[in-house]
């Protein structure tokens, strides 16, 4: 292949997807390169929960950025993208984890996102099928949930109409100096190379610190109302947190077909996407102790992905600096799917020097450099 | 010397010999097992648990294979949703 | 509620078709604790479905009343969703099962491929197999006008069991040509068993309509069927019919085996003289390994049995009577090759997938079955890709990933039991 292009990216999941439509939309030429398909990757694995999260300003302002841009988008999805704004409620189990739903609804307060205290009896009302007594919890009705798969296929496809092009099943095995060599040997010359390649993002980048980390996920089939919202509990960044341990958060997520999806695992230095039956249990028996009607519903299939994790949990997004024709869009751990639009906006912002709706700084890829003392 | 019990399909009452399989009950009433999820109606296909299309609700449980439940006297059997 | 059943034995048979069963009474009677499990209500598979309607002095009945008598414990109902070395996981309407056992003996039968075409979604139109699997559970054959299409001879089993039954065959479409049928009928001219079985046969169906070049191309009725359009020498006939019972062949539940790490090869598990497979301790028999019918089964069934239980002589002396049965497998596979047309017979909108309603139309787009199945749900249902992969198979070309747990959806609470850790451990949060 002798493509000359402005842009390659390498990804075609949801961050490269959202990264060639952004790009292609300011007539940049973009030439979109997966070593599969669109979207086969972790972004067919992850839940495709859209949240704003608090866990730092840096995270919050990428997520609730990010957030907005779906929302704009949402006229224009197919069914098949599946979007809705069913909303989230954080459950708190006990009165420790209430005054976490008061913090955490001054910090959303304060930031413009609208959200809701319910007491033990709201949120019996709200969830019916979540065990009793429970303390509360806090109501996001703002965030929202999509099916990733078909996400990244509509991003993909808007890029295409917008110009930009897409090679599947061609793997890229280094990228530099403006270009992106093939392992066929054939290479592709362009101004930049986006590193959108996920978990795989270090190969393509010696030197840059991202980690595999395991999920699993359950699906069962259809059982409507069951649940309304994304339920997460309110220990779910303690787990997210942990960079050794494996650890389970109850999260489950009611999709548009009625199926419920159950997660959420971290487990570190798994290379094997088999599915874990221990920790497997531990997740769906934390599950039951909030929902315990999930112990009689059918479970039709389980499957693991790879979230791309960084030490300080935020993602690589940006030139890399010691080459300037390569720029990282990567790390994203389970914040994928949210955090992908504005990936997309700060990539495009990044390539025509333009300034970003938020800080860009707390995402730059130099701060990895620094960290580790690379040349 | 086959006895025959009741069962209610879908709020009908009938009486089928001992033995009779819940699908083969709902297709001898010309009921559908299920509607699919673009509003089709359907019947079992393989008759050996592997299609899922006799799925039904027995006794309020719902995505019951209909082909591998024998039917007991008063059970209730609704089309699945 | 759920029992919670924890077992050992020294052979566990899945599947108690007739290679299962002929494995787990054999293996019963040389003393070896077994424990036979199936999905089904009852016993015998598909061919022996209905095990008390069997009459008296027939093979199933022998072979029944052997299996009682064994002593090996018989358990239906039951769906094995998980399988690692030694232990199996299964669930049924009342309990969930632990089983530990030294060897295990794969006797998963096979299943009816499903070709899509116009209206195949209707009720009443059934696999042909699907049809006796129905009759033999109380749907009532008598009066009804039946089509039977697809290929081979498992259609003219089934039509003479229409007929044994009260019902009317209007007619045989199969999509074989005269030639290569003759040449099959021909081939079986030098086993004597089989001549004489199919002898019978023909006799028995000689007033029915039997077409060659003939196949299904429309399904036709409002709420349900009411005729078939059949393409027969490339000229359209509507046939009116009650059933529609559609046959195209056979494909190995292999789903178990290469969960297990089985060698699977061209579809069919690979196995040795003594039927063991790839994995030690793991044996194959029946369809599993090839699809070649009842004696067959028995025969391997009983060899996996026997050497399962440490009686490899008694195994040895069944191998020549075996070994004549592959003739017939590769006759078979020859005769009744599905033709190019049938490739052709779904318009955009018939609907491969019926678990999740996805459309031939829809599916065409992708090059891999991964991809069509995570942008269209394609084999996401119940089914998990049994009828729409299989179908996708042979209208693409595309391959199935391979299984994952649960080999059968199961409750939440059954795939929690698929840990060894007992529920008193639980993992939070912070490091430990």
């Amino acid at each position: 292949m002798s493509v000359t292009t402005e842009v390659v990216i390498v990804g075609a999941g949801i961050v490269g997807a959202a990264c060639a439509y952004e790009l292609a939309k300011e007539k940049i030429s973009v030439t979109i390169v997966d070593s599969s398909g669109v979207g086969t990757g972790a972004t067919a694995a992850g839940m495709g929960h859209i949240v704003a999260m608090d866990d730092s300003e840096a995270q919050f302002a990428l997520t609730r950025c990010s957030q907005k841009l779906w929302e704009e988008l949402r006229e224009q999805y197919p069914d098949t993208v599946e979007y809705q704004q069913s909303g989230t409620i954080w459950v708190a189990a006990d009165e420790a984890e209430m005054a976490e739903v008061q913090r955490k609804h001054e910090y959303y307060a304060q930031r413009g996102i609208a959200s809701e205290i319910l007491d033990a009896k709201a949120l019996e009302e709200a969830e019916p099928s979540l065990r009793r007594p429970l303390a509360g919890g806090l109501l996001v009705p703002g965030d929202a949930v999509v099916y990733p798969p078909c996400a990244a296929m509509f991003l993909v496809e808007k890029a295409l109409e917008l110009g930009a092009q897409i090679h599947t099943d061609k793997t890229i095995v280094s990228i530099g100096n403006g270009k992106a060599v093939l392992r066929d040997g054939t290479s592709i010359s362009a101004k930049v190379i986006v590193n959108a390649a996920g978990q795989f993002a270090p190969k393509l980048t010696p030197g840059i610190d991202i980690r595999p980390r395991k999920g699993h996920l359950v699906i069962t089939e259809r059982y409507p109302a069951k649940i309304h919202h994304q339920l997460v509990e309110l220990g779910y960044l303690k787990s997210a947190h942990s960079t050794t341990a494996d650890s389970v958060a109850f999260n489950l997520q009611p999709r548009k077909t009625g199926q419920v999806l159950i997660g959420s695992s971290r487990q570190y230095a798994r290379e094997d996407s088999k599915v874990d039956g221990d920790i497997l249990a531990t997740m769906l028996r934390r599950a039951f102790a909030y929902v315990p009607d999930l112990v009689g519903l059918s479970a039709i299939r389980v499957w693991t992905g790879f979230r791309a994790a960084t030490p300080d949990k935020l993602p690589l997004i940006g030139p890399w600096p010691g080459d300037p024709s390569v720029f990282l869009a990567a790390g994203h751990e389970g914040l994928g799917i949210t955090t992908s639009l504005a990936t997309g906006r700060l990539i495009a912002d990044h390539y025509l020097g333009r300034k970003s709706e938020i800080p860009s700084g707390p995402y730059l890829p130099s701060r990895q450099q620094e960290a580790f003392g690379h040349a | 010397m086959h006895e025959e019990i009741r069962i209610r399909i879908n709020g009908k009452s009938l009486a089928v010999p001992r033995g009779t399989s819940v699908a083969a009950a709902m297709t001898r009433a010309g009921e559908p097992c299920r509607i699919s999820v673009s509003g089709q109606a359907r019947a079992p296909l393989c008759g050996m648990g592997i299609c899922f299309d006799c799925r039904a609700v027995v006794n309020g449980q719902p995505h019951v294979r209909g082909c591998q439940v024998q039917c007991e006297a008063g059970m209730e059997i609704l089309s699945d949703e | 509620m759920n029992e919670a059943v924890q077992l050992r034995v020294e052979v566990a048979v899945v599947g108690a078709g007739p290679a299962g069963l002929a494995a787990a009474t054999v293996a019963a009677e040389c003393g070896a604790s077994v424990a036979l499990l199936d999905d089904n209500p009852g016993l015998g598979g598909q061919i022996w479905r209905g095990e008390t309607a069997l009459s008296k002095n027939s093979s199933g009945a022998n072979w029944f009343a052997r299996a009682e008598r064994s002593g090996a414990r018989r358990i239906h109902s039951v769906r094995i969703f998980h399988l690692e070395s030694g232990r199996l996981l299964g669930e049924s309407p009342d309990a969930s099962y632990e089983i530990s056992f030294n060897k295990l003996i794969l006797a998963t039968g096979a299943r009816e491929q499903f070709l899509p075409f116009p209206g195949w979604t209707l009720p009443n139109v059934f696999g042909a197999g699907g049809l006796q699997a129905l009759a033999k559970s109380g749907l009532p054959l008598a009066g009804k006008r039946v089509v039977i299409a697809g290929t081979g001879p498992l259609l003219l089993a089934v039509a003479q069991y229409v007929g044994d039954h009260g019902g009317e065959v209007v007619c045989i479409a199969e999509q074989t040509s005269w030639l290569k049928y003759v040449a099959f009928g021909a081939s079986l001219l030098f086993n004597s068993g089989k001549r004489r079985d199919a002898a019978r046969l023909s006799w028995s169906l000689r007033g029915v309509r039997h077409w060659k070049n003939c196949w299904p191309v429309a399904a036709m009725g409002r709420d349900r069927l009411e005729s078939v359009r059949l393409s027969h020498h490339g000229l359209s006939k509507d046939i009116p019919c009650d059933y529609l019972a559609c046959g195209f062949h056979l494909i190995p539940n292999t789903e178990m085996a290469e969960y297990a790490g089985c060698e699977i090869r061209e579809r069919f598990a690979v196995v040795d003289q003594y039927q063991q497979s790839s994995v030690a301790g793991i044996y194959c028999a029946g369809e599993l390994t090839g699809i070649g019918g009842l004696d067959r089964a028995l025969l391997e069934g009983q060899i996996a049995g026997y050497d399962a239980a440490g009686r490899r002589p008694l195994g040895e002396r069944l191998f020549a009577s075996r070994d004549t049965q592959h003739v017939v497998v590769e006759a078979l596979k020859d005769a009744f090759a599905l033709r190019e047309e049938l490739k052709l017979l779904p318009d955009f909108d018939t609907l491969v997938c019926r678990c999740e309603d996805v459309s031939f139309g829809k599916l065409q787009p992708y090059r891999t079955w991964r991809e069509a199945k995570l942008q269209t749900r394609c084999g996401m249902g119940p089914c998990q890709g049994k009828v729409c992969g299989t179908a996708a198979e042979f209208l693409f070309g595309w391959k199935m990933d391979p299984p994952r747990p649960p080999l059968f959806p199961v409750q939440c609470s059954s795939l929690a039991a698929i840990s060894h850790r007992n529920c008193s451990e639980e993992l939070t949060g912070e490091s430990r």
